[in-house]
């Protein structure tokens, strides 16, 4: 066996060059952790068919054919179990008087539970649709409440938020509701 | 050892109360289908779909509302005939690749399944050149 070669300075250097890089790799996945969020590939696309019965009797329920023409439309996947939709109602309502049609799907409620949660938190809904066994998140990809949804008036589904709709973000909601007019 | 299992009874029975909402769970979320064969096409898919609230587990492992509805839609489909491939590709296109847990071979997979082969051959030619060069 020959003697082995001189390794080159480049590889002396190389193990420490990985472990730093792969430090760095640690560092910053512990401080600047990955989105949890799941985002709906359903953006650009038609809103799937789905006819839901109504939620509470004063309102309609919601099917597809609810959301075509006209302007476009908010779809609000809310439940009244769900403490942050009490905080986002406020916002929705503000959108509602800036002319905007709010469309909500309530995920596995109860009639009395969401008759209780309107009440005390407002109504902004045109239509409700009662899913009590949360198919319609399937179909749109959506993975959990609140999630609103701008649709278009051809029934596309143009953008999807993910969470509470915060008093700051409602001019972003309106420019997207905007945007989906063209 | 009984306390153990008394424990664990315990736990068991706290789990419902943690659930948010208060409906019964969907018709085939914890039921099984009727015919066994079904039943075990829509095991081995739900063993592969990932549950998008607690994002480590499959459907089949967790007791989050949103997956035993995912459950029951998936029991419910494979009852109706479909195949658990289309079921997946229905649910890939809501969510995209990342609710499934069998990999694609896709533009931003490719190199996960060439890296092994490209090491395998890089390997095979270095050994050659160490130990192959002997025998000549």
């Amino acid at each position: 066996m020959s003697a082995p070669a001189k390794p080159s300075r480049w590889a002396l250097w190389l193990p420490v060059v990985l472990f730093v890089g792969f430090i760095a790799l640690v560092a910053v996945g512990l401080w600047r952790p990955a989105s949890r969020d799941v985002h709906s590939a359903m953006i650009g696309k038609e809103l799937p068919r789905f006819d839901l019965p109504p939620a509470v009797p004063e309102r309609p329920g919601l099917a597809r054919g609810d959301m075509l023409g006209g302007k476009p439309r908010l779809l609000n996947i809310f439940a009244s179990w769900c403490i942050p939709c009490a905080a986002e109602a406020q916002q929705l309502e503000q959108l509602r008087q800036l002319g905007v049609e709010v469309d909500g799907v309530a995920i596995r409620d109860k009639q009395d539970d969401l008759a209780v949660f309107l009440a005390r938190n407002g109504n902004p809904y045109a239509r409700i649709g009662a899913d009590p066994v949360s198919k319609i998140q399937f179909d749109i990809g959506s993975s959990g409440v609140p999630e609103s949804f701008v649709v278009d008036a051809r029934g596309v589904i143009r953008y999807q938020h993910i969470g509470v709709i915060a008093p700051d973000q409602v001019p972003m909601i309106l420019a997207r509701l905007k945007e989906a007019e063209q | 050892m009984r306390r153990a299992a008394i424990a664990l009874l315990l736990a068991a029975a706290a789990l419902p109360a943690a659930a948010q909402d208060k409906l019964p769970p969907a018709p085939y979320a914890y039921t099984q289908l009727e015919d066994p064969a079904q039943e075990a096409r829509a095991k081995a898919l739900m063993e592969t779909l990932r549950c998008l609230q607690c994002q480590g587990q499959s459907i089949a492992d967790s007791d989050a509302p949103i997956a035993g509805d995912m459950r029951s839609q998936v029991r419910l489909k494979i009852k109706a005939g479909e195949d658990p491939e289309a079921i997946r590709a229905w649910l890939v296109q809501s969510y995209g690749d990342y609710v499934s847990y069998a990999p694609r071979l896709t533009d931003a997979t490719w190199p996960l399944f060439a890296a092994p082969l490209v090491l395998l051959g890089l390997a095979i030619v270095l050994l050659r050149r160490r130990f192959g060069g002997k025998g000549a």
